[in-house]
């Protein structure tokens, strides 16, 4: 079986269990139940709250790099701290938690694989004590934000025309076709349904394996690479917020190691909700041969 | 302490598949409903038993999916 392209990205719930508590080692839960943590989490661990701690609450953007570099600090992490990031919802929101550190340079972030349920499934130890970090002595300087791993709306629709581009939407198959305005449950947050014309369905948890680890290098070349994502062109993956987007982002960049990936976090509650925006509904279109 | 009883379900509501997880954990059963695909949480519920938690799950989750509108495409 192949390798990752990167497999130093994700450790493994043992690797925590020896290793989570190591000096230079902070594991962060990131759930999309923001409450789950409270319930219980891997002893020692810190919880950021998706909706609060990792965005801008004024603003509709990811951290600034000021808050990020103050969240840094108060949870105690430096720049050459090795952070596991691990989460619901096979690592959703931890992705998306992830790929902000990535976006601010930091070097040794990873994810637990199989994240929260896995670790939950195998009975490993758990604590509710909410965990408060030390600070850490020195100031976190973060490095200018690396663009190269995000997409905005400009470049998103500059590719829609072009056409050299592989756009990946990778939320249900009821949201891409336009059957649905939000996932099953959640309220509706945008005006119009369907997708960004020309982009591929490929739902994000298909990355997955049933106990939440991703799936092989060869699981995951058979996923994406019939609906053109195979590292020949830049790819952009979208969802609805852009944290579903995230775990994708995450599979393309590191597990399959594609060098042209981003994530569009304004995704479809931006699109969706623009005038005059081409919209397309219905099915799914096949790759391009 | 350690999770307990650990177990996974696919259930259907109203025509919505829903996944549930259910474990024991310090006396008490924790049950979270989701909906599978794309895997939004949409219950989480702490009680006594394990009848009791799902049940008041599948509730809730059915309260959030009966508020959800299909468009024909």
């Amino acid at each position: 079986m192949a390798q990752y392209a990167h497999p130093e990205m994700l450790v493994t719930t043992a690797w925590v269990a020896e290793h989570g508590k190591d000096p230079n080692v902070c594991v962060v839960e990131v759930d999309v139940d923001t409450k789950a943590y409270d319930e219980g989490h891997v002893p020692g661990a810190l919880g950021w709250a998706w909706n609060t701690q990792l965005c801008d609450t004024t603003v509709r953007d990811i951290l600034q790099k000021t808050q990020y570099e103050k969240l840094m600090r108060d949870s105690g992490i430096t720049k050459d701290t090795t952070v596991v990031i691990y989460g619901d919802s096979n690592n959703w929101f931890a992705a998306w938690a992830l790929w902000q550190m990535k976006v601010y340079g930091h070097k040794d972030v990873r994810l637990m694989d199989g994240g929260r349920k896995k670790w939950i499934a195998e009975g490993r130890d758990m604590e509710t004590t909410a965990n408060k970090a030390t600070p850490a002595a020195q100031p976190y300087e973060a490095s200018a934000p690396d663009l190269s791993l995000r997409a905005f709306l400009p470049q998103v629709q500059e590719a829609m025309k072009a056409g050299n581009t592989v756009m990946i939407d990778v939320r249900s198959p009821q949201e891409f076709t336009g059957e649905i305005l939000a996932p099953p449950g959640l309220p509706e947050t945008c005006q119009r349904g369907g997708h960004i014309p020309g982009a591929h369905s490929v739902p994000w948890g298909k990355a997955c394996n049933d106990d939440g680890t991703f799936k092989s290098v060869e699981e995951l070349k058979a996923l994406y690479g019939p609906e053109g994502a195979d590292g020949s062109r830049p790819l952009i993956a979208y969802c609805r917020i852009g944290e579903r987007s995230s775990h994708t982002w995450f599979v393309l960049k590191y597990l399959l190691g594609y060098g042209n990936v981003k994530n569009y976090d304004g995704s479809w509650t931006e699109w969706g909700n623009l005038v005059g925006a081409p919209v397309e509904r219905g099915a799914a279109q096949k790759a391009q041969a | 302490m350690k999770p307990e009883d650990y177990s996974e379900r696919d259930v259907d509501i109203d025509g919505w598949p829903v996944h549930l997880i259910t474990y024991r954990l310090d006396g008490k059963y924790h049950t979270k409903a989701d909906n599978v695909s794309p895997g939004a949480n949409l219950a989480r519920i702490v009680a006594d038993t394990k009848q009791e938690a799902e049940d008041k799950a599948i509730a809730r989750a059915r309260e959030l999916l009966g508020r959800t509108r299909r468009n024909a495409v």
